[in-house]
């Protein structure tokens, strides 16, 4: 029986099992250790403070944990300098943020490329960026694995490309995308690159050196951390092209009645309180996750994905989504209705998601109405696989 | 008790007895099979209920006051509900329609969470639905 070493770290899964619910949606949003919900009461408890503004002690320790926040998250990304991320309220408005900062470069006629697999959140934003300036939106079109087609995206990503925008790991399919070739593709074609972190941060570190994409956006939520905070990592050179997009306290430098000068990134992205308290959680969840051993996670997570597809395909009429490789993994059985699963699945206490995704397009790509989706987080063991089949069979036995 | 349709009170006598959550699917699976069916032309975009992730058509119609519905989906557990839901409501003239507690009902028949925000399964839609419907 495999067994997590970490789930006593997290209290809700214990509270969660007493209320007899197995929670298995880890990609729609984690629990959380309760390093980050000390960290979280500890700031409130020990004295809220605004950051960055006034001159007394209880601000200076807000900032500092603040910025201390931010340089956990250039080091947990290995970012060249803490000024390279900027904290948003979540990926999705990291990607909001790109879209009206980087608007000024594209013009009618000009190309943003997606892919067939990418979350509303980086569909949308691009999406109606395409419609404000007359641009196209290329969509570049799956294989049979459920990952970006190299050839087609050969094809597809030209001069007129100005910026490609996808996803690391689908939050359907469960596939890594093939990031270094078409992060090469935009590159030698003058585009700039934006990488959808919101689910492949949380499986794995990724070095962004490395990885060599102008922008990378992640959600605090999902990696562990406390929900309204997200991060928006750019390249020293290509957070230079952002042009400033929401106004306000802290983001100037300058101001007058007529006119104003702003910040550069971070701050000058940063208008407003930020979400203190969750920027400093997320600092700790990261600090958690970095006191791990990262073999240990990484080859739980895979032993436990394991079961989970062999369970899945030992069950007669079940067809996986693609050829999911980590984390989670979407399915739909033959002849039966998902709304109809999930019902009974739910009703037995299975927290798994059912329907689209947040990503309609695809499952229209797919041919299907909806599916349930299982996700793992690094607190899920077998026993919570067992008690997902245990459940799957006595709804199938029902419904046929 | 004695304000409910009688199909209501049958249905309330049945879900009484349904101990487990088996037992309670069989009974929701058996009544969408009661449904008064749809015609194909029926199933049509103008009847569909809009915020459903299953496909649900509802139809509405009025003889001498009193409200009549049809509905369908293509989930059978969705079909139950929405049996177990005309079962309250049809046969009833407008004012009276607008005076149900639909969240009680479902709550009385240990259906209460079918009916909770979160969920995405359509009932809310429909209740909206059938809403426009009777304005009118």
């Amino acid at each position: 029986m495999l067994l997590s070493p970490w789930r006593a770290d997290f209290p809700a899964l214990s509270v969660l099992e007493s209320q007899g619910q197995v929670y298995l949606d880890s990609a729609a949003t984690a629990q959380k250790p309760q390093a980050m919900i000390d960290a979280l009461a500890g700031y409130y408890t020990c004295g809220a403070a605004n950051v960055h503004r006034a001159q007394h002690q209880p601000a200076e320790r807000a900032t500092r944990a603040f910025e201390d926040s931010r340089i956990k998250v250039a080091k947990w990304l290995n970012a060249s300098s803490p000024t390279e991320i900027v904290f948003t309220r979540g990926a999705t408005e990291a990607l909001n943020l790109l879209a009206y900062g980087l608007e000024h470069l594209i013009g009618a006629g000009d190309e943003i490329v997606i892919s067939a697999l990418d979350h509303h959140a980086n569909l949308l934003p691009w999406q109606q960026l395409a419609l404000r300036r007359g641009a196209k939106l290329v969509v570049l079109p799956l294989d049979t694995d459920g990952r970006i087609d190299l050839d087609a995206a050969q094809r597809l990503i030209g001069p007129r490309t100005r910026l490609l925008a996808v996803s690391q790991l689908s939050n359907v399919l469960g596939s890594w995308q093939p990031l270094q070739p078409l992060l090469n593709l935009a590159r030698r074609n003058g585009a700039l690159s934006v990488v959808d972190g919101a689910q492949g941060v949380v499986h794995g570190r990724h070095d962004l050196q490395t990885l060599a994409c102008d922008f990378y956006v992640l959600s605090a939520h999902k990696l562990y951390g406390p929900d309204g905070v997200g991060a928006l990592f750019g390249r020293g050179e290509a957070l230079l092209q952002l042009r400033h997009w929401q106004f306000g306290g802290e983001m100037v430098r300058v101001a007058d009645f007529e006119q104003a000068e702003f910040h550069a990134a971070p701050l000058g992205f940063e208008a407003g309180t930020p979400p203190i308290a969750g920027v400093i959680a997320l600092g700790a969840s990261l600090d958690y996750l970095a006191g791990l051993d990262a073999h240990a996670v990484q080859s739980h997570e895979q032993t436990l994905h394991d079961k989970l597809l062999d369970g899945l395909r030992a069950r007669r009429g079940v067809r996986l989504l693609g050829s999911p490789q980590v984390a989670l993994a979407s399915f739909v059985v033959e002849g039966v209705h998902h709304a109809d699963l999930s019902h009974l699945l739910v009703e037995q206490g299975i927290a798994v998601r059912s329907g689209n995704h947040c990503a309609m397009p695809l499952m229209k790509t797919l041919g299907l109405g909806g599916a349930i989706r299982v996700s793992l987080g690094l607190y899920n063991d077998e026993s919570d696989l067992q008690r997902l089949f245990t459940a799957l069979d006595a709804a199938l036995e029902l419904l046929r | 008790m004695n304000e409910l349709p009688t199909a209501a009170r049958e249905t309330l006598a049945a879900f009484a007895q349904a101990g487990s959550w088996e037992q309670r699917a069989r009974l929701l699976m058996q009544r969408g099979e009661r449904l008064a069916p749809l015609a194909d032309d029926e199933r049509s975009e103008a009847n569909r209920v809009a915020g459903c992730e299953s496909q649900v058509w509802l139809v509405g119609e009025r003889h001498e006051g009193c409200w009549q519905f049809r509905a369908t989906s293509d989930a059978r557990l969705l079909r139950g509900l929405l049996a177990v839901l005309l079962d309250r409501v049809n046969g009833l003239e407008a004012a009276q329609l607008a005076a149900v507690d639909v969240s009680d009902w479902f709550d009385r028949l240990g259906l209460g969470r079918q009916l909770s925000p979160s969920r995405s399964n359509g009932m809310n839609a429909v209740l909206a639905r059938m809403r426009e419907l009777t304005a009118g």
